[in-house]
């Protein structure tokens, strides 16, 4: 009988995780809903945004990292709404001051507001100068072979091909991109953005992902704090499953029960 | 003197430093960073940091965001 294998962790920068669902921190009705859903999911890394204070008007604001404490969580500054490289350095650098030297960033380059797909022109310009800078990228990016694999030989940490456009629950459009991006890459492959529900997820972890990143798909179910653990037991589920060797896909029929000593 | 802090015009006396902007916006003690003319003024730097006529500023926090 095979033994049972114990997964190797995820390894994102040099540092060992042990779950592979990565969540967002938007969209949440308020910071005990955002608190009790990211510990639902088990995740270990959350993204935030970067965003102007107030300026004094809302002194009784709470505060989002009461919800997400940097001392439980690794926060993960996005480059959210940025549509030129050049935002999306200065967010990083903010972001880096902001959390005391912390350099492991997530960068995005949007390209077209519809549907948010990322420019991946500007994406490996503001790349190149980021990983200069001596930040670790985890680039959202396009579920393109070609322009994945420039970003991993520039440096970036981690590649995050989007299974549909962000927010849109779609799943994921093209599994065969996806699996062509998983073999060909070294580095962490996790799918970012586009994810609805459980079975999407475990999708991305059958096709062989590192791990998967989503915020809408919990946010915005109708119990959230129910879809994280959902998500958090499809992510462990899908990368069972990958570990396991799935059987192959057969065009005809093939009987589980023997044919021989029928009684009939 | 004049200067811009995040997109709103604000009148200040001269040599006005970071750490007194920081604290008349009741941020002393949060977790923010700051921008100056697009450079980084590290946090550590606050109370050294005195302003120029028309120096543009950007005070940022982490806010939820997928």
């Amino acid at each position: 009988m095979t033994q049972v294998k114990q997964d190797t962790p995820l390894i994102i920068a040099g540092v060992e995780y042990k779950s592979r669902l990565l969540v967002g921190s938007g969209k949440y009705q308020d910071n005990e809903e955002t608190r009790l859903a990211t510990e639902a999911s088990g995740a270990e890394i959350v993204t935030v945004a970067i965003r102007r204070s107030n300026i004094g008007q809302n002194p009784d604001e709470p505060n989002l990292l009461e919800a997400i404490p940097p001392e439980k969580y690794t926060l993960l500054p996005n480059t959210a709404g940025c549509y030129t490289a050049e935002d999306a350095v200065r967010t990083c650098k903010l972001a880096r001051e902001l959390l005391d030297g912390h350099d492991l960033v997530k960068l995005e380059v949007l390209g077209d507001e519809k549907t948010l797909f990322p420019d991946v022109r500007q994406t490996l310009i503001a790349a190149e100068e980021l990983i200069k800078d001596g930040f670790k990228v985890m680039v959202y990016t396009s579920d393109d072979l070609l322009i994945a694999k420039e970003l991993e030989a520039m440096g970036c940490v981690a590649v995050m091909p989007l299974a549909a456009p962000i927010g849109s629950g779609l799943g994921i459009r093209n599994p065969y991109n996806i699996r062509f991006i998983v073999e060909e890459l070294t580095v962490p492959v996790l799918v970012d953005a586009g994810v609805g529900t459980a079975s999407d997820a475990a999708m991305a972890m059958e096709l062989g992902c590192d791990g998967v990143l989503m915020n809408t798909a919990i946010a915005a179910a109708q119990n959230p704090i129910l879809m994280a653990s959902a998500m958090k037991k499809a992510i462990e589920a899908g990368r069972e499953a990958f570990l396991a060797g799935r059987m192959p896909r057969k065009r005809y029929a093939s009987a589980s029960s023997p044919l021989d000593d029928t009684f009939f | 003197m004049e200067i811009i802090v995040n997109g709103e015009n604000k009148q200040v006396p001269e040599n006005y430093t970071a750490e007194q902007l920081v604290a008349e916006m009741a941020l002393l003690g949060k977790r923010i960073a700051m921008e100056v003319n697009l450079e980084i003024v590290p946090r550590s730097t606050y109370d050294a940091h005195t302003f120029n006529q028309g120096d543009k500023i950007e005070i940022v926090h982490a806010v939820g965001g997928g």
